[in-house]
């Protein structure tokens, strides 16, 4: 693999929430380097701040220390493309509707942003489907709009949020699938966040762990596995293996 | 298998219709039968037959309140609607921009929440003082109480906007307008039309103490001849008629819901 340029730079951010009587610190001296057009995946176990972090990269929320720097300039807001836990789509727009949502906003015309959409429709499979609400399609094929409207801001970063955690188990496997098919064919820096190991080996061109009160990155893998990955592959399970035993548990 | 739901589903819609059909035959059944044993005098409440050959008489005759029926309904949907929509108009988006902008919330809400717990009639007194008896006093009393419901669910349809789809408008790109407009308005939709919806059946209530302000004709006018005459059969077919009206305008009001706002949220 050719070496690739850092895209992204996060140096020592930390992030501390003050509550009424309580101080919480949720992330604290984070250093994540972001290479260009490579998966990374975050992986964390639930409620340990991995959300906060994506917020604090997409400019939602400030960090309370450190800095996020983007190597070719902070992107302005509506250039990144995010997808979210629980689809967000809007329901009263259709699949057009939600996919040129960016466009719209940012005044392409007609035309021309519903031409861009119609290729991210059809790179997420949905072809057919334009004229359709998001109330009548099933789980999977909301996300694959969710992901669609993402592609559509034609940022050259995409951060994605759980993005199948609400999906069943048969669904999620396809749709880890259908991400490397969009990711191979369309390359992108991209970072996934998820609280699943198997998906993050499956997917990632790196994993960084997150955890500990407050949270930090604990450790970095790199699964030497070409893909497609096999779950039941003996380097599959290894490494499934240390992943697991070095991962806090949350009750 | 099919079948045999098809057919359960047919039984089960045939045994409500029955009851349906039960309910409306116990109903005016007993009705007619009070009257009819003299339970009560039919000087005070007439059968339903009555009303019925009232109904058709009222059609064609303007004895004895001056207009036929359908003059008096021309009457009072137009002061209905007038009132009803101008209360829509202006209603609807002052709720949506007092829900949205902090500044109107501030300018608007104590006035609105003093205004609002007076009961539309009474403005009677002080309207028939400022804007007389004619037209535009009937319509302002309409107004008043169809206008209240427009703005409280506006404002709240604005208020109860999904804070993600915020968010996301937000990452996407969207100014405080746009998110104004192609996010927490249609978001709103359906809470805007329960308001409206309530608004037309307020607009009705309101009607017959708005025509108690010297009318010549309307329902509500109908109805006080019929209570002066001692005519009971007058008063009823009034009553009818506002019922029906109201309950046709209500069910196109939600076909056309059903058109502007098609998705469930």
């Amino acid at each position: 693999m050719a070496v690739q340029k850092d895209k992204i730079i996060i140096r020592g951010l930390s992030k501390t929430f003050y509550q009424k009587n309580k101080v919480v610190e949720v992330l604290k001296n984070i250093n994540i380097t972001v290479k260009e057009n490579e998966f990374l995946v975050l992986l964390g176990p639930g409620q340990c701040g991995k959300t906060v972090l994506l917020n604090i990269m997409a400019d939602l929320d400030k960090p309370t220390e450190g800095e996020v720097e983007f190597t070719d300039g902070r992107p302005e807001m509506g250039n990144l493309g995010i997808v979210f836990q629980r689809y967000a789509l809007f329901p009263w727009k259709t699949v057009m509707g939600n996919v040129e949502v960016n466009q719209k906003f940012k005044g392409t015309p007609k035309e021309k942003r519903q031409q861009a959409a119609q290729k991210y429709i059809e790179l997420v499979g949905l072809q057919g489907f334009e004229n359709a609400l998001p109330q009548a399609l099933s789980g999977g094929m909301q996300q694959r709009v969710g992901i669609a409207r993402a592609y559509a801001t034609e940022s050259d970063i995409m951060l994605l949020d759980e993005p199948f955690g609400a999906l069943d188990a048969q669904t999620r496997y396809s749709m880890e699938d259908e991400i490397l098919r969009m990711w191979e064919q369309d390359k992108r820096t991209v970072i996934f966040v998820t609280n699943n190991v198997e998906e993050a080996i499956y997917l990632g061109d790196r994993i960084i762990l997150l955890g500990g009160h407050p949270t930090g990155v604990k450790k970095e893998y790199v699964p030497e596995m070409p893909r497609p990955r096999n779950y039941t592959d003996v380097a599959f399970l290894k490494l499934r293996n240390e992943i697991v035993n070095n991962t806090d548990l949350v009750l | 298998m099919g079948e045999l739901m098809d057919n359960k589903k047919k039984d089960q819609k045939r045994q409500l219709l029955i009851l349906t059909i039960l309910g409306l035959v116990l109903f005016f059944g007993i009705w007619e039968i009070v009257v009819r044993v003299g339970i009560i005098s039919e000087r005070n409440l007439c059968t339903p037959t009555k009303v019925v050959q009232t109904l058709i008489y009222k059609l064609y005759n303007t004895k004895p309140d001056g207009s036929t029926l359908f003059v008096h309904f021309l009457s009072s949907i137009k002061l209905s609607l007038f009132g009803f929509i101008l209360a829509v108009v202006v209603g609807v988006p002052l709720g949506l921009v007092m829900g949205y902008y902090k500044a109107m919330d501030s300018f608007f809400t104590p006035l609105f929440e003093v205004i609002r717990p007076i009961p539309p009639i009474a403005w009677i007194p002080i309207v028939i003082l400022t804007l007389g008896i004619g037209f535009q006093a009937k319509v302002f009393i309409i107004f008043i109480s169809a206008f209240v419901p427009c703005v409280v669910n506006s404002y709240l349809g604005i208020k109860l906007t999904d804070q993600t789809l915020i968010d996301v408008a937000q990452t996407y790109g969207a100014t405080r307008w746009q998110i104004f407009t192609t996010i927490c308005i249609p978001s709103s939709m359906n809470m805007v039309f329960t308001g409206v919806r309530v608004s037309l059946a307020a607009s009705w209530s309101t009607l017959v103490a708005a025509e108690m302000l010297a009318s010549t004709e309307g329902l509500g006018y109908m109805i006080q001849i019929g209570r002066n005459l001692i005519r009971p059969d007058i008063i009823l077919v009034g009553m009818i008629t506002i019922g029906i009206v109201g309950a046709l305008m209500g069910w196109v009001l939600s076909l056309f819901e059903k058109k502007v706002a098609p998705w469930r949220y």
